[in-house]
């Protein structure tokens, strides 16, 4: 891949990187905070208390803000794919066009009817006909969410498809495999149950800010209820779909799963990193050095990638370099076997052209051979990389995103169970200074959540597609001072609207509820 | 039927009336999809594959090359 601009890989995955995380500025309050609203209303309409109806309209009016400056920013990605990613666009056939259709359709028919209903028919429609039109936009918004989770996790684990040479496209071979893989359930739950607990600290961070401001204390207590209840128990499942995934990623992306934890050398009975300082360098140091800038527990790597304490845990120079006596092959391998795979489809393209029926069929047939797929095709995407060391994500970067994620993440646990603990004890009012942790704790989440999407795609590079397709291979041939225009029209769209839904939001915010209040 | 729709069209619009935060909110929604829809697909995203080839066939065989060529 000697001829391409390394400059329009860099803009173009700069550009994604962009686009995709300003889009999940807005989203994960939008998954998180229509449950929130659903059980404030649901409470409303079983006990008719009107100040929860008003709770619930105030924590509604800040979900609509939200709801509308993020709309339609995801489509941006779309674009980018057509434009920016034509080959990978083309390479994943059916495979991405199914899911982001039917999320398509199900965003439009759920959300924006049932959006409609839940902020106009405020005594227009019956109490239980609005709740139910509530639910559903929190289902709606939720389910959109899963088709694009399941195409994300079908390019970090890809399944249920088969290659076809004659037309350069994965086709989908079987819907449920696809759409039932154990990283896409993995990751429908760990990263909606992100947006519950950012919703979560947004809704408590808030209320801590009414009871510092001596206002609204019916409303900040009760949201504070709910907030810290449905924080904790959506950060308890959170961790536990984060230890899952993980036990995943040992499996289908080995070198993900090394560079997160700063493993440079495989080792029996590998120790879990719990804080520590690494660097690029440090693959070339003896472990005894490494050991002693790391705090971590013993053996617990090991016990928690394959249920045994003493196992051997692939390091990044093992995956690179290869260890035969752990059975693991080579990068290089690999980039042969890849080359191969590619000097196959090469093979076949020229024998179509020039009319070689026989050679044709034949070539045709490796593609569908178990041996061939296993063997040689799986392997398709090393046949672009020159040298072993590229299949080497960025360590540091993605060991440090998730430890910040992991630690973040047994923070908001700490801090839910706190508030509720003095919620109980109806000392909120007096500690103040765990108010204002509250408070200052909402930037937090939306870190936290940006930290796992650098975990899930920067960990995975140099792929776009696992082991398939590298993102120097994705590209499209166009001029990278076209994507650096775009690039920073974007910057200047997002921000912008980034700023005006911070306007509007704190303005909002205090404003407060409308009418009546204790 | 007509009577459904007629309700339906009074529902939306009594709603829109009815917006404070929201008003704010349409005009940059509004903004936002014009930006989006009309002068960043058509002036600088176009599909790449779309425009420059005529048939699936000349799509396939232009990434065909490009997954091959060394």
């Amino acid at each position: 891949m000697e001829n391409i601009d390394l400059s329009l890989v860099d803009w173009s995955r700069g550009q994604f990187a962009l686009t995709a995380l300003y889009h999940w500025l807005f989203v994960p309050l939008t998954l998180g905070l229509s449950f929130i609203i659903a059980i404030m209303e649901s409470i409303y309409v079983k006990t008719g208390n009107e100040e929860w109806k008003r709770i619930t309209r105030f924590w509604m009016t800040l979900f609509g803000i939200n709801f509308a400056i993020g709309v339609a920013t995801g489509i941006i990605l779309e674009f980018e794919f057509g434009t920016n990613w034509s080959n990978y666009s083309w390479f994943v056939g059916d495979i991405f066009g199914a899911p982001l259709a039917i999320e398509g359709i199900m965003a439009f028919f759920l959300e924006s009817t049932f959006v409609a209903v839940m902020f106009f028919g405020w005594n227009k429609v019956s109490k239980k006909f609005h709740l139910w039109s509530t639910w559903l936009v929190a289902i709606g918004a939720n389910l959109s969410a899963l088709w694009i989770l399941v195409a994300n996790a079908w390019m970090q684990y890809p399944v249920g498809m088969q290659f076809n040479p004659e037309t350069a496209r994965n086709e989908m071979v079987n819907f449920w495999d696809v759409f039932l893989s154990p990283m896409a359930a993995n990751k429908f739950i760990h990263t909606i149950t992100s947006g519950f607990v950012l919703a979560s600290v947004f809704v408590i961070g808030i209320s801590a800010w009414f009871i510092l401001k001596k206002r609204e204390f019916f409303l900040a207590k009760r949201s504070m209820v709910i907030g810290s209840v449905f924080g904790l128990i959506s950060a308890i499942v959170l961790a536990f779909s984060g230890d899952s995934s993980t036990r995943e990623i040992v499996h289908v992306q080995p070198m993900k799963f090394a560079a997160l934890e700063g493993l440079y050398h495989g080792r029996s009975g590998a120790g879990l990193i719990m804080i520590g300082v690494i660097s690029k360098e440090d693959r070339f140091k003896d472990e005894l050095d490494l050991d002693r800038r790391t705090i971590e527990i013993p053996n617990f790597l090991s016990y928690m990638a394959y249920g045994d304490f003493e196992a051997f845990v692939p390091g990044v120079n093992d995956l690179t370099h290869g260890n035969e006596k752990e059975g693991i092959m080579s990068a290089q391998e690999k980039i042969e076997r890849g080359k191969i795979a590619r000097q196959t489809l090469s093979d076949f393209k020229k024998a179509r052209d020039s009319g070689d029926t026989v050679q044709y069929n034949l070539l045709k047939n490796k593609f569908t051979d178990a041996d061939f797929k296993e063997n040689y095709f799986r392997y398709f995407g090393y046949g672009f990389l020159n040298d072993a060391e590229s299949v080497m994500p960025n360590v540091p970067l993605t060991f440090y995103s998730f430890h910040l994620m992991v630690g973040l993440g047994f923070y908001f646990i700490l801090l839910f169970t706190l508030v509720l603990v003095n919620i109980l004890r109806d000392k909120l009012n007096e500690k103040r200074k765990l108010l204002r942790l509250v408070l200052f704790s909402i930037p937090l989440a939306y870190i936290a959540t940006m930290a796992g999407w650098i975990v899930a795609e920067m960990g995975r590079q140099p792929w776009v597609i696992q082991d398939l397709l590298p993102t120097v291979a994705a590209i499209s041939h166009i001029n990278a001072g076209s994507v650096q225009i775009t690039f920073w029209l974007f910057a200047v769209l997002f921000t912008a609207l980034f700023l005006a839904e911070i306007r509007i939001m704190l303005k909002q915010i205090k404003t407060g509820p409308k009418e009546g209040g204790k | 039927m007509i009577r459904m729709f007629k309700k339906i069209a009074t529902f939306y619009i009594e709603g829109f009336r009815s917006m404070t935060v929201g008003k704010t909110l349409w005009v940059i929604i509004l903004i936002k999809l014009f930006i989006l829809f009309v002068l960043l697909k058509l002036f600088f995203f176009p599909d790449i594959l779309k425009t420059r080839f005529q048939s699936d066939r000349e799509r396939s065989d232009y990434v065909l090359d490009n997954l091959t060529k060394p």
